[in-house]
C-alpha cells in the first residue's frame, strides 16, 4: 500500500503498556498474543493478568495466522472519514485457531462471497514506517 | 425461593418523562430536572422527602443533586449504558427493602440528539479496522443467529412494525408515521444485515421514577405498582468482541430466577417491555426467556405475537426505543407503570395485571411487575 505518496488516513491505533508488544510485533509482520505460562491460554485484547487465574506468568508467543470467520458485516455508513474511500467495507470476527476471537478486515474477498466458516490467513498492511494492521486473507480448508 | 424475601417489597409510585425530540435550549440536567418535577408530583410527594437519589446519563451527581436541593442518605451515578436502567431500580429496591432510604427518585438526562451523539467513530481498540457503533455490533450478532438458526432480515422487520403500530396510538412518540415489511426491507443498509428501522432512534429527554416501600405508598396518591422479582446475570466474556452465545444461558437463568423469586408465571404476564435498542436485541430477549425455542424468535413474531389487540404478549406499547424514543430503557420501565394503573390511553392493554421488563445485554436482567 505504500506505492503511492497519498498520506495514510484510515485511525491509526490506540497503543497502551499492555498492547505494545502486539503493535511492535506487527510492524515485523508477526502475530503475538499473550499465553498463559500454565494453562497455554491465549487472549485477546492484550491484558495485565490472565483471565480468571489472574497470573502474571504469561509470555508473547506468535501464533500461526490460522484462524476461521465466525461473523462478518459490511459498513454502509461513514463513521470514519478514512474509510469513506472504501465504503461498502466489511469487518469479520475471526476466531484465531489458537481461540481468542477478534475484528479485523477480510482482503481478498468480494463483500458478497464471505461465508461464516471461511477459513483465513493473517497478513499485513502497512500503514506508515511505524505501523501495520493485520488483516485476513481467504485460504483453503486444508491450510496449516 | 418461594418466599424470595424481596418480593413486593420495594414499589413505584410516580413517574415523569418529558417530551422527546431535539431541545437544545436544555441539557441533560435541564430535561432530568424537568421529568423529576413531574415524577415528584405523580407520586404526590415533597421535594424534600426524597432520601435516596440515583442518576443516570446525567453528566454530575453532586450538580444534579444541587440542582434539585438534594441531600439525600445515598447517591449514585450509574455508569452511561441504557442495561443501568434496570439495575438502578434494581439497587433503589434493594436500598428500601434494608431502609437505606424511604423515597428514592431515580432520574435520567439525555440530550444526545441535540449534542450529536452518533454512537460510533473515536478511537478505539478495533478503530484501525473501521469496527465501531453498538449497531454494527448488533449487526454482527444479528448475522451470526441468521446463520445458525437461518433468521432472515425480515425477521426483524415485524418487531419494527409492531412497534411503530403501537406508536401510532402514542401522542409522544416521535416515530408516527406507518411502517410496513416492504418499507423495512427496502431501507438503507447502516451495517449489514442491519437497515436503518432497526436502529433506534436517538432524542433529547427525561425520565424519571419515584421508589418507596409498600407501607409508605399507602399514604401516596397513585396506586403502587410492585416491583414483585428482579434477577440478573453479568457475562463479561468477549465483551471486547460479542459472546458467540448471545448471553442465551445467562438470560435462561435470569428466567428462572425472576419467575421464582417474583412468583410470577409466564402465562400471568400481561404484556411486555423489551429493551429494543436494535430489533435482533428482541429476539434474543425472547429467545433468552422462554418465550420460543432458541432460534425461533423470527417464527414468534411473524403473526403479530407482539401487537396489541392481536397478540398474547403486546411488546413495547409506547413504540420502544424504535419508534417512541431511545430512553435506553428508561420510558420503557414508565410505560409498564403507566400500563399497570390503567392510564395508557389508547394503548391500554386491556386487564393489565402483570408486565415483565427484559435487557438482553451482557449485563442480562429482568424485572416483573404487578399492580
Amino acid at each position: 500500500m505504500s506505492e503511492t505518496s497519498t498520506p495514510y488516513r484510515k485511525p491509526l491505533p490506540v497503543v497502551d503498556i499492555w498492547s505494545t508488544p502486539f503493535w511492535n510485533a506487527c510492524r515485523e509482520h508477526r502475530l503475538l498474543m499473550q499465553r498463559d505460562k500454565v494453562t497455554g491460554e491465549f487472549w485477546f485484547p492484550p491484558s495485565p493478568v490472565a483471565p480468571r487465574t489472574l497470573s502474571k506468568e504469561w509470555e508473547w508467543a506468535e501464533l500461526s495466522g490460522l484462524g476461521t470467520v465466525t461473523s462478518w458485516v459490511v459498513f454502509h455508513q461513514k463513521y470514519y472519514a478514512g474509510f469513506a474511500d472504501e465504503l461498502p467495507y466489511n469487518v469479520a470476527m475471526v476466531q484465531l485457531d489458537e481461540g481468542p476471537f477478534i475484528f479485523t478486515n477480510l482482503v481478498g474477498i468480494a463483500n458478497d462471497e464471505i461465508r461464516i466458516g471461511q477459513r483465513v490467513r493473517v497478513t499485513f498492511r502497512d500503514a506508515n514506517e511505524l505501523v501495520s494492521i493485520p488483516v485476513f486473507e481467504p485460504v483453503g480448508e486444508d491450510a496449516r | 425461593m418461594s418466599d424470595w424475601s424481596l418480593r413486593d417489597r420495594a414499589c413505584v409510585v410516580g413517574v415523569g418523562t418529558t417530551a422527546y425530540g431535539s431541545f437544545p435550549e436544555s441539557d441533560a440536567y435541564g430535561l432530568g430536572a424537568d421529568a423529576l418535577q413531574r415524577a415528584v408530583e405523580d407520586a404526590g410527594l415533597k421535594p424534600e422527602q426524597i432520601d435516596g437519589l440515583i442518576v443516570s446519563r446525567i453528566p454530575s451527581f453532586e450538580r444534579f443533586a444541587e440542582i434539585a436541593g438534594l441531600n439525600p442518605r445515598f447517591t449514585m451515578q450509574t455508569p452511561v449504558h441504557g442495561r443501568f436502567a434496570s439495575i438502578s431500580l434494581e439497587l433503589a429496591a434493594n436500598a428500601l427493602a434494608c431502609g437505606e432510604a424511604n423515597y428514592v427518585a431515580l432520574v435520567y438526562g439525555n440530550n444526545g440528539r441535540s449534542q450529536r451523539m452518533n454512537y460510533g467513530g473515536g478511537d478505539a481498540t478495533w478503530s484501525p479496522w473501521g469496527m465501531t457503533s453498538p449497531g454494527a455490533l448488533h449487526a454482527m450478532m444479528w448475522r451470526h443467529h441468521m446463520n445458525r438458526y437461518g433468521s432472515r432480515s425480515e425477521d426483524l422487520a415485524h418487531v419494527a412494525v409492531a412497534f411503530r403500530k403501537h406508536a401510532m396510538l402514542n401522542p409522544h412518540a416521535v416515530m408516527r408515521e406507518p411502517l410496513t415489511v416492504e418499507q423495512h426491507q427496502a431501507g438503507r443498509f447502516i451495517a449489514d444485515p442491519l437497515r436503518l428501522n432497526d436502529y433506534c432512534l436517538i432524542n433529547d429527554g427525561g425520565v424519571a421514577w419515584i421508589m418507596t416501600t409498600p407501607e409508605r405508598a399507602r399514604d401516596l396518591r397513585c396506586k403502587p405498582v410492585y416491583v414483585s422479582g428482579y434477577a440478573r446475570r453479568d457475562t463479561y466474556d468477549n465483551s471486547s468482541t460479542f459472546h458467540p452465545d448471545l448471553w442465551h444461558p445467562a438470560l435462561q437463568e435470569v428466567t428462572r430466577e425472576v419467575h421464582a423469586r417474583s412468583g410470577i408465571s409466564r402465562e400471568d404476564l400481561s404484556g411486555l417491555m423489551i429493551y429494543d435498542n436494535f430489533t435482533p436485541t428482541v429476539l434474543f430477549a425472547l429467545e433468552g426467556m422462554g418465550f420460543c425455542e432458541r432460534g425461533e424468535g423470527g417464527a414468534f413474531v411473524r403473526d403479530g405475537m407482539l401487537e396489541l389487540g392481536r397478540g398474547r404478549w403486546p411488546t413495547n406499547t409506547s413504540g420502544g426505543h424504535l419508534s417512541e424514543s431511545y430512553m435506553q430503557g428508561w420510558a420503557l420501565i414508565a410505560e409498564a407503570v403507566r400500563q399497570l394503573r390503567g392510564s395508557a390511553g389508547e394503548r391500554q392493554i386491556p386487564d393489565c395485571k402483570a408486565l415483565q421488563y427484559i435487557c438482553a445485554t451482557n449485563c442480562a436482567t429482568s424485572i416483573i411487575f404487578r399492580n
